[in-house]
């Protein structure tokens, strides 16, 4: 069976993300005012085989724990579904 | 003295750490390719080195895809045994990703790839790449980096320090660990580290590019000075 993942991977939000505050400084340039905070992550496809819902969950979260992440500096979060 | 290179699609300071040992220490060195399954294949080595550059163009973090390549495996090994192993800049990044070192590299608090000089003081004597160096001695090294912004958690930080871990941290030229000198917001200044069994060390620093008086710096030989005198006392 063929699924796909959406997985969304962010700085912990104890750390400075320098991405996020620069954009954040720079957002009344276009006239976007008041923005109390941005956070710049990852987002990632994958489009996988899988023998069940289970047996995606546990290819995505090894995936995610092993390479995609550094948990560490990020958390990551992701929904499954089949196509 | 046998010095092993990793090589890495995208390494670009192999050559350089290869020089130094060869020419400057009169070292015997082998270059390893990263898809090597062991280093017994190449020999017996007495330092890994895992250099500076661009593994696998920065993709994903700094340093996680090459973690996984198939030598690391035998490195890992070999650190375990108690073999010495050293990551500079993107090998610093490796070894961290690969949890031979605690704590991770983060982009740069300015956003920008900074290549400078910067000053280090040592923190510590008792290692192998410090050991002919004063603690409290001030070193001028070059850093060129994009990400390293040395990060571990309070935990981890009070452990580095508790454990006399922290190799070197980033200062002013008269030694003082000021914020300005920080130029890339390490927690504590931090510019290098080793394990808990001081075999395995990482620092975003360059010493390979600061050892020959030909290039007007040779503040970074003391390490190498170090390693050759720390590998005589063992053989011994």
């Amino acid at each position: 069976m063929t699924y796909k993942a959406i997985i969304t991977i962010m700085p912990h939000k104890e750390l400075l993300d320098p991405q996020g505050k620069t954009v954040k400084k720079n957002l009344p340039n276009i006239g976007v005012e008041e923005v109390a905070d941005v956070r710049i992550g990852k987002h990632i496809e994958m489009v996988l085989e899988a023998q069940s819902d289970t047996d995606a969950k546990d290819k995505v979260e090894l995936a995610c724990s092993k390479l995609l992440a550094n948990v560490i500096m990020e958390s990551y979060s992701y929904q499954i579904a089949q196509q | 003295m046998h010095v092993g290179v990793l090589v890495f699609p995208g390494s670009n300071c192999d050559d350089d750490i290869v020089h130094v040992s060869r020419v400057v220490l009169n070292a015997k060195v082998t270059k390893i390719w990263h898809k090597a399954s062991s280093l017994t294949e190449y020999g017996n080595f007495d330092l890994i080195v895992v250099p500076g550059g661009f593994s696998y163009g920065d993709y994903l973090r700094s340093g996680a895809i090459a973690r996984f390549s198939s030598i690391m495996q035998d490195v890992a090994t070999f650190a375990q045994q108690g073999g010495l192993v050293w990551g500079i800049c993107n090998g610093f990044q490796i070894l961290c990703e690969a949890g031979l070192l605690p704590g991770v590299l983060l982009p740069n608090q300015n956003q920008k790839f900074v290549c400078k000089n910067s000053f280090l003081k040592c923190k510590t004597s008792n290692t192998s790449i410090t050991s002919e160096i004063e603690t409290g001695a001030v070193l001028k090294i070059p850093v060129a980096h994009a990400d390293g912004r040395y990060y571990a958690s309070q935990e981890v930080l009070s452990e580095l320090t508790a454990n006399d871990q922290i190799l070197f941290t980033y200062c002013d030229a008269d030694g003082n660990e000021t914020e300005e000198a920080n130029f890339n917001g390490s927690s504590l200044n931090i510019a290098g580290i080793c394990n808990k069994e001081r075999n395995v060390f990482g620092m975003m620093p360059h010493p390979e590019r600061a050892s020959e008086a030909i290039l007007g710096n040779i503040d970074g030989k003391a390490m190498f000075d170090s390693i050759v005198k720390s590998l005589e006392l063992v053989h011994s």
